[in-house]
């Protein structure tokens, strides 16, 4: 196991920049997801630590060892493909032990090895068959057994659930997420889907166009994003957001939204009178209530029953919102009252996207 | 669609395959009908599928009292060494262009393209200007040289292809389990190539086995001629040794049937069925 540092990596292909000098840390032990849109660098800087990518600039360090001039197979650690990318003319029990083969372990040690990582992943009964012979779950597990009988210094993982069906990824989530506890391993897992991000990490890195746009838990992303990106990419269905001014008066702060609407904030920010801002609210966080309620009447527009609850799609002041309600008995054209309540706002800047202070 | 239909269709699939390959073996199969014929019966009998007795003489003659055995030496020399020179150039030549992004790439393929637009008519008497200095003419070596200058460009086309169908992520993953780019592309690479090699060692040696126009015009002496020239050696001034010439052919398919016999269960497709998604 080891600890991973990253410092002020950057990446070129030519003149076009993909990552503009990306700082990480990641501890002994930790689970570290690299989230975000496809194109946003998180799988070039995942190959850049395997040592599959040049380092244009930068240095990355594991256990305190400058590897930017190493080969891959001098860094010791183990990658889980998206394609798994499973050697096809080897059996399982080949594939697994290929890595330990080149390194002349003795061949007991071998045996005990893939045999021990076999009953861990199920696949005892897979042993002499070759990856053709395999399901895709199947060969997404070999591909996770050759990573771990190697017990390398780190598990690097791109996107390798991303062609399992939906069933399966969510049973595969589970049992890499068991693995990880059952084996502490320092691991790097890239994925562009949010829901494997919140389950898996310990630690979430949400990035976008090659910068890293924030760094923290699952919760901490989740509850106080720093930035619109952030806002929107995290959770579902993704945060609402609406266009405001906020307003310092006597009367307290607030927010007026199109129509005069008025919506009163908690505390003071730190932002002007009249400043334009972007305003966050998650879906789950709206209460909906029957018309006589206090609050914003509006008409559903649109009903999405997800089986636990339901989505209304809104429209109380010029702009679409979603809110979610554990009520399944609303139907399209109903009128509701919706709430903003204050301590559910997230407040942005409206030029920079920042989160306001 | 009804049975009829069905069972229609199919006696039309396999007669159109029948013609095809009619046509396509007939004149094997007169090659091998005129080798058998006796010399007295060549012109006597009229055409006929099958003459009204056949003998081995013409096999015998040409096995035993012509240059033909030299012939065949040197065209399985020339074909063999020119087959494997070029698979093992165009290999790594393929392997570069298939996974490396290096300076003047782009250069070097349109230079490889251009080399294939010109008549091989138009290069004949620069290449013999050159290699005449050099003692390279009249010899098998130099005609190994020349195969090897036209075929490689072609074959590193066709083996580049083989390795682009090859995930990258294969190599990937074997440097990343500790082996050497070397080693992944010899352990794991290179037995995934294996029909692609094939099809490239055949390529080149069928097309090395029947050249005819650089040997007649690089070879003089029949010392160092290879079966295509030799088969000229049976037309002579006057009368064409039809019987001989035709034993002499059916002689010299023999290799080249052995060499696919040998390479065709490499040549199966769907040996890295398995190694990605899908």
């Amino acid at each position: 196991m080891a600890s991973i540092d990253i410092a002020d990596i950057r990446k070129a292909y030519g003149p076009v920049h993909v990552l503009h000098g990306i700082d990480l840390s990641i501890h002994d032990g930790e689970f570290v997801v690299l989230v975000g849109p496809s194109g946003c660098g998180k799988s070039t800087l995942l190959r850049m630590i395997a040592g599959l990518e040049d380092i244009s600039a930068g240095e990355i360090r594991i256990d305190g060892r400058r590897v930017n001039d190493l080969e891959p197979k001098d860094r010791d650690i183990a990658m889980v493909f998206q394609s798994y990318a499973l050697y096809p003319h080897m059996t399982v029990a080949e594939n697994m032990s290929y890595s330990l083969r080149l390194r002349r372990t003795a061949k007991e040690r071998i045996a005990a090895a893939i045999s021990g990582a076999a009953t861990k992943l199920g696949l005892d009964a897979l042993m002499a068959r070759r990856p053709r012979a395999l399901s895709g779950g199947q060969r997404q597990r070999v591909a996770m057994g050759r990573a771990i009988v190697r017990a390398p210094k780190a598990f690097l993982f791109d996107e390798p659930l991303s062609n399992l069906d939906a069933r399966l990824r969510e049973q595969m989530r589970g049992e890499i997420k068991k693995l990880h506890q059952s084996l502490g391993a320092t691991s790097i897992y890239v994925t562009h889907d949010q829901i494997e991000a919140m389950t898996l990490a310990d630690r979430i890195v949400a990035m976008n166009a090659g910068l890293v746009q924030q760094v923290g838990s699952p919760l901490d992303l989740y509850d106080r994003p720093a930035n619109l990106f952030v806002a929107g990419f995290i959770g579902s269905p993704a945060m609402n957001m609406f266009n405001g001014t906020y307003c310092a008066n006597s009367a307290g702060p607030a927010i007026e939204v199109q129509g005069g609407t008025r919506i009163p904030l908690q505390r003071q920010h730190q932002i002007a009178d009249g400043a334009a801002i972007t305003v966050g609210i998650r879906p789950e966080h709206i209460p909906v209530g029957a018309t006589n309620d206090a609050g914003i009447r509006c008409k559903v527009e649109l009903v999405e029953p997800t089986g636990l609850g339901t989505i209304l799609h809104i429209r109380p002041f010029g702009t679409t919102l979603k809110a979610f309600t554990l009520n399944r008995d609303v139907s399209g054209s109903d009128a509701v009252t919706i709430r903003l309540p204050a301590e559910w706002l997230h407040l942005f800047d409206a030029q920079s996207g920042q989160r306001l202070p | 669609m009804t049975r009829s239909k069905r069972i229609a269709g199919t006696i039309a699939h396999r007669s159109a395959i029948l013609v095809y390959i009619v046509v396509a073996l007939f004149p094997l199969y007169w090659l091998l009908k005129v080798s058998v014929t006796p010399n007295d019966l060549l012109y006597s009998e009229g055409v006929r599928l099958w003459p009204s007795h056949a003998s081995v003489d013409h096999y015998l003659f040409v096995l035993k009292h012509s240059d033909f055995p030299r012939f065949f030496q040197n065209s399985v020399i020339v074909s063999g060494s020119t087959a494997f020179i070029v698979t093992i150039l165009a290999s790594c030549a393929g392997y570069a262009l298939s996974r490396f992004a290096f300076r003047g790439k782009y250069w070097i393929v349109i230079l490889m393209l251009l080399t294939q637009m010109f008549p091989l008519v138009m290069l004949i008497a620069p290449i013999f200007k050159m290699l005449s200095p050099l003692g390279l003419t009249n010899s098998l070596t130099g005609l190994v040289i020349v195969y090897v200058a036209f075929n490689v460009p072609f074959a590193t086309f066709l083996m580049q292809s083989f390795f682009d169908g090859i995930p990258k992520d294969l190599e990937e993953a074997a440097m990343i389990d500790g082996a050497t780019r070397f080693r992944a592309f010899s352990q794991i690479i290179l037995p995934l190539t294996l029909p692609g090699i094939a099809a490239t060692l055949g390529f080149v040696f069928t097309a090395a086995w029947s050249e005819l126009l650089f040997a007649l015009m690089l070879i003089s002496s029949s010392g160092v001629s290879t079966f295509p020239v030799g088969l000229l050696s049976f037309v002579s001034k006057f009368s064409v040794d039809f019987g001989q010439m035709m034993a002499a052919g059916v002689l010299a398919l023999i290799p080249a049937c052995l060499f696919f016999l040998f390479i065709q269960r490499y040549l199966v497709q769907g040996l890295t069925a398995g190694a990605v998604k899908g």
